[in-house]
């Protein structure tokens, strides 16, 4: 029969998910670095400059959330493996920076420790996010 | 990290949670029960739902009635009763503190849904009611161009008004209707930024003083402490030359001032600390002592540490004075007044307070004017409840009260900033005609 289908399997990045996911490492990495002067040095505008930052990276981090689950929906790439886990540990990165941006919300000091343990952990989570997304380009190389 | 379950609030509705609305502990008095100190992921805030007045009235006790003796002004909030019976009214809004995080762009959108939209009017408006009748005919601007003018005061011929940035001087004969000139400054008062911008004013007995009460520039000290120098305290200023002195710190937000009859003694309501839960700080009602420190920001209700505030200052705590009487949390008492006889005999002795109105606890505490009583020149017994019904029973808010003046004649004087409106409460028997 002359029904082929072909299905382009595109193993890099687009450049525009790409950036979208790179972006929110070193928005994150800001934030998690004045938490840190903040807890350092009671200077109040670090904690302004941190809660912005987290906006900053959860809109870039939004969008290449969404960029990633439309691929997975429209099954551009295989439900399984890295894709899937790329996007898992985006989402997490993403959840877990909402909730440090409400914990940024609260006054002064009250939201210490918290506000920095959470940005070390996100910002974690967002570089793993990027280092496995980027790790695809390589992938398909091998074979 | 009380993480878990606030994360099932986040998806019920956009920034309102639902915590504690617990049975809530007795916070009138001079003993106040305090919870600990807790603040979910989310602060609570259940906002004021306008509506119009319709055929609702503010309700008052029985004996009393209640009229409206002007409408439409431009956000009434304090009121004066001149010697000959006029009354003066400071309409306006100020603040100018600019959004420093993604809370303060939020907040601020949620808040402004619960107030007028009415812009700000800057002037002062004078009612008259020249036969006595109780219904004031007469209504003249007596000044204009002033900055959110809040606070007021005669002293002979001379009468004081707190701008939101400076405290000036008119010259005031009786009977006058108009200002007859621009005001004179007698001193610029702390503006900068302005998060807590009114300026409360009462003038010693003798008149050679003045007392203007100056708010804290944050909830507590999210812009820095750079910014609070000069605030949340209560400054003397001298009549005849302008200076100040601080008279007394640590008062968060001293929202309205009044000297006691008899006593000469200053007293002040103010307005404490948010997102500590629904049951703290309590806002109070306090005598004001020289030199007294009333433990913003480092402490509350006295000597209770809050630890949002870094560096800490254990020697502050230390020396902080533990306030008169609790009004409750979250209440946003504005106006103070002392009463007279002629307000009949329940309410003779003690003071009125009005109460603005919460706009983060469940269920919404304020709403009201009630009346301290007070004996042998010292608060002593519950507050009563003097006028109700801002807030219906369909949840939907009318009015708020801010401003409360006692007319010698026998009327207390409501200015009220959501309906823009100037309700007047009088004994029964003192204005029958008026019914």
């Amino acid at each position: 029969m002359a029904d082929e289908t072909y299905r382009v399997a595109r193993t890099g990045i687009h450049p525009l998910h790409a950036f979208l996911l790179a972006a929110s490492v070193p928005l994150f990495l800001g934030a998690l670095l004045s938490d840190w002067a903040y807890s350092s040095s009671y200077e109040i505008q670090w904690t302004n400059f941190a809660s912005w930052l987290l906006v900053g990276a959860l809109v870039f981090a939004g969008f290449a959330l969404l960029w990633s689950l439309i691929e997975l929906l429209r099954g551009d790439r295989s439900w399984r493996g890295r894709p899937l886990v790329t996007f898992l540990v985006l989402l997490a990165a993403w959840i877990l920076g909402f909730v440090d941006a409400l914990v940024h919300a609260k006054d002064a000091w009250a939201k210490m420790p918290e506000a920095l343990l959470l940005s070390i952990i996100v910002t974690a989570l967002a570089f793993a996010a990027a280092w496995l997304g980027f790790a695809t380009l390589r992938a398909g190389e091998v074979k | 990290m009380r993480l878990a379950a606030p994360l099932a609030v986040l998806t019920a509705s956009a920034m309102l949670s639902a915590c504690g609305s617990q049975s809530d502990p007795v916070q009138y008095g001079p003993n106040p029960t305090l919870p600990t100190p807790n603040r979910g992921l989310l602060p609570t805030m259940k906002i004021a739902s306008p509506t119009g007045w319709g055929d609702q009235r503010p309700i008052v006790p029985q004996g009393y009635t209640i009229t409206a003796i002007a409408t439409d002004l431009n956000i009434p909030r304090q009121t004066l009763v001149l010697p000959n019976g006029d009354i003066l009214v400071a309409e306006g809004r100020g603040g100018n503190a600019p959004k420093l995080t993604p809370k303060d762009v939020i907040a601020s959108y949620i808040k402004a849904k619960g107030t007028t939209q009415v812009k700000s009017g800057n002037r002062l408006t004078l009612l008259r009611d020249a036969n006595g009748d109780g219904t004031y005919e007469g209504r003249t601007i007596f000044a204009e161009n002033l900055n959110a003018p809040y606070g007021l005061a005669l002293v002979g011929g001379n009468l004081y008004v707190a701008n939101q940035d400076a405290l000036v001087r008119f010259t005031y004969r009786p009977g006058q209707t108009r200002a007859s000139g621009p005001p004179v400054v007698v001193t610029p008062l702390p503006s900068a930024i302005n998060h807590h911008w009114t300026k409360a004013l009462a003038a010693s007995p003798d008149g050679r003083f003045l007392y203007v009460g100056v708010g804290s520039n944050s909830n507590i000290t999210e812009r820095g402490m750079n910014v609070e120098t000069d605030r949340a305290m209560v400054w003397q200023v001298d009549a005849q030359t302008g200076a100040h002195r601080q008279f007394a710190t640590g008062l968060r937000n001293p929202t309205a001032l009044a000297v006691q009859p008899g006593t000469g003694q200053l007293w002040a309501v103010v307005n404490e600390r948010d997102e500590i839960g629904p049951n703290l700080a309590p806002d109070y009602l306090t005598s004001v002592r020289e030199g007294g420190f009333y433990g913003w920001p480092y402490s509350y209700w006295g000597q209770h540490v809050d630890e949002r505030v870094r560096p800490q200052d254990p020697r502050k705590v230390a020396s902080a004075i533990t306030p008169d009487y609790s009004l409750g949390s979250h209440v946003a008492t504005l106006g103070l007044a002392f009463s007279t006889p002629a307000m009949g005999p329940r309410f003779a002795d003690g003071a009125f307070v009005g109460e603005h109105g919460s706009w983060n606890r469940t269920p919404p505490s304020g709403y009201r004017v009630v009346f301290v009583p007070f004996r042998n020149g010292r608060p002593a017994g519950p507050p009563i409840d003097v006028v109700t019904n801002f807030m219906g029973k369909d949840g939907k808010t009318r009015g708020r009260p801010v401003g409360v003046t006692v007319d010698p004649r026998g009327a207390l004087i409501v200015a009220d900033d959501l309906s823009n409106t100037i309700w007047r409460v009088t004994p029964a028997r003192a204005a029958a005609p008026a019914r």
